[in-house]
C-alpha cells in the first residue's frame, strides 16, 4: 500500500475522525510528556535554563523528515503526494513575527496551550481564550489585511529547490546543524542558574 | 530518606521524557500522520474551525459575504474541515492521560515569583490573541506551519519556524521579569 492512505483511498473516509483523534492523543501524550504543559518549561528555551523545546523540536521535524524520505525512497508512500504549505513570503514573515511575540507573552503556543488545559493550567486556558479573540478579530478585519496576506506567493516550493540544493543534501545540513545547537545549547544549560519552576 | 524516595517516584510530577526520546515519539507521529492523511498535524487551525463554524452557524451571508470566512465554510467538497477539530480533542485526551500517568493534574495558573496571577493571565491573554492574529496570517501555527511544514521541506515552514523563534527570543529579553 503506497500513502498517504487516506487521499490514495485505502481507508474509507468514515475511519477519518477516528484516526483524527488517535493521532491527535499520540501529538498530545507526547507533548504533555515531553514538558510542554508547562510554559515557563517551554520559556527555558529562550533564557537558556531548559532547551527542551529546541530539542524536542528539531528532533520531531527531523525524524518525521527522514521517516518520510525513507518511505518515499523505499516505495511505501509518494512524497510528492503530501500536502506542502504553500509560502507566501511575506505572510509568513509577519505572521511569525507576531506570533513569536505572543509566545514571549504568552508562554505557549496553540498546542501546548490545550496540553496544558488538558492537566488543569488556568493561564492556558486564559491563553486559547485570547487565541479564540485573535482569530476571530483577524477573520473580521480580513479586508484591512488582504493585500499582506496574499502577497509574495511562491507557490508550494520546498526549501531545498529555493537554495537550489537537493533533499537529501539539505537534510544532512539541517541535522549537521541540529547537532550543532543540541551541543550548544547543553554548553549553555550548564552556566546559566537553574530556574525553579 | 523520605524525600529523596518522593524525588524518584515517576508519578510525582517531576518526571519527563528525555527530550530526544519525546522528539523522536513526536516525529514518529507526525510521520504516521502524514503516511495516512498526506497532512500533518495541526492547533490553531481547529479554533479557526471553531471560529467559522460559530460565526457561520450565527450569521451565515456575513460569513458567505466575506473573503476570509467563505474560504472555510463546510461544504461537501471539504469533507476534510472537521479534521482537525477531531485532532484536537485526541490532543486534549492524550494529554491528560500524560497527566494522570505521570501525577501532573492539578488546577494552578503557572508563572514567575516575581510577578502576580493577575499580570500572568493578562500576558497570557494578550499573547494568545497575538499567536491568533499571527497564525491566520501564516496560515498555521507552530504545529502546523512550521513543524508540520519543516516535515515536509516546505520553504514557508522553515521561515515561519525562524521568524517565531527569532522575535520570541528578541522579546523575551524585553519580558524577562514574566519569566526569570
Amino acid at each position: 500500500m503506497t500513502g498517504p492512505l487516506i487521499p490514495m483511498g485505502y481507508i474509507p473516509e468514515a475511519w477519518n475522525n477516528v484516526i483524527a483523534v488517535l493521532l491527535g492523543a499520540g501529538f498530545g501524550f507526547t507533548l504533555e510528556a515531553s514538558g510542554f504543559s508547562s510554559s515557563r518549561k517551554i520559556m527555558g528555551t529562550f533564557y537558556g535554563y531548559d532547551f527542551v523545546v529546541l530539542r524536542v523540536f528539531f528532533t520531531a521535524a527531523i525524524t518525521a523528515l527522514v521517516g518520510l524520505m525513507y518511505f518515499d525512497y523505499l516505495g511505501w508512500a509518494d512524497f510528492s503526494m503530501m500536502y506542502v504549505l504553500p509560502t507566501y513570503l511575506t505572510a509568513a514573515i509577519v505572521g511569525g513575527i507576531i506570533m513569536g511575540m505572543g509566545f514571549a507573552m504568552g508562554g505557549y503556543c496553540p498546542g501546548t496551550s490545550f496540553c496544558a488545559i488538558a492537566i488543569g493550567k488556568i493561564d492556558a486556558l486564559v491563553f486559547t481564550t485570547g487565541l479564540l479573540i485573535g482569530i476571530f478579530a483577524f477573520s473580521e478585519a480580513f479586508p484591512l489585511v488582504e493585500k499582506i496576506y496574499e502577497s509574495g506567493n511562491l507557490g508550494s516550493i520546498k526549501v531545498s529547490d529555493s537554495l537550489g540544493i537537493s533533499d537529501g543534501v539539505f537534510t544532512f545540513i539541517l541535522i549537521i546543524v541540529a547537532l550543532g545547537m543540541f551541543f550548544g545549547a547543553t554548553l549553555v544549560e550548564r552556566k546559566v542558574k537553574k530556574v525553579e519552576y | 530518606m523520605e524525600k529523596s524516595s518522593e524525588k524518584s517516584n515517576w508519578r510525582n510530577g517531576t518526571f519527563y521524557l528525555n527530550p530526544y526520546l519525546g522528539g523522536m515519539f513526536l516525529g514518529l507521529v507526525l510521520l504516521a500522520t502524514f503516511y495516512i492523511t498526506g497532512r500533518g498535524l495541526g492547533a490553531s487551525g481547529a479554533v479557526k474551525n471553531t471560529v467559522v463554524t460559530a460565526v457561520h452557524t450565527i450569521a451565515p451571508r456575513h460569513t458567505e459575504n466575506s473573503h476570509y470566512y467563505n474560504k472555510f465554510i463546510s461544504t461537501d467538497t471539504q469533507p476534510m474541515n472537521n479534521w482537525l477539530v477531531f485532532e484536537v480533542l485526541g490532543v486534549l485526551a492524550g494529554a491528560l492521560l500524560s497527566g494522570i500517568l505521570y501525577g501532573r493534574l492539578n488546577f494552578k495558573t503557572e508563572h514567575s515569583p516575581k510577578i502576580t496571577t493577575k499580570k500572568r493571565l493578562i500576558f497570557a491573554f494578550s499573547g494568545g490573541i497575538l499567536f491568533g492574529i499571527g497564525s491566520q496570517l501564516a496560515r498555521g501555527c507552530t504545529s502546523g506551519a512550521a513543524l508540520s511544514g519543516m516535515a515536509v521541506l516546505s520553504a514557508a515552514g522553515f521561515i515561519t519556524m525562524m521568524a517565531i523563534f527569532g522575535t520570541a527570543y528578541i522579546f523575551a529579553y524585553v519580558f524577562r521579569k514574566n519569566w526569570i
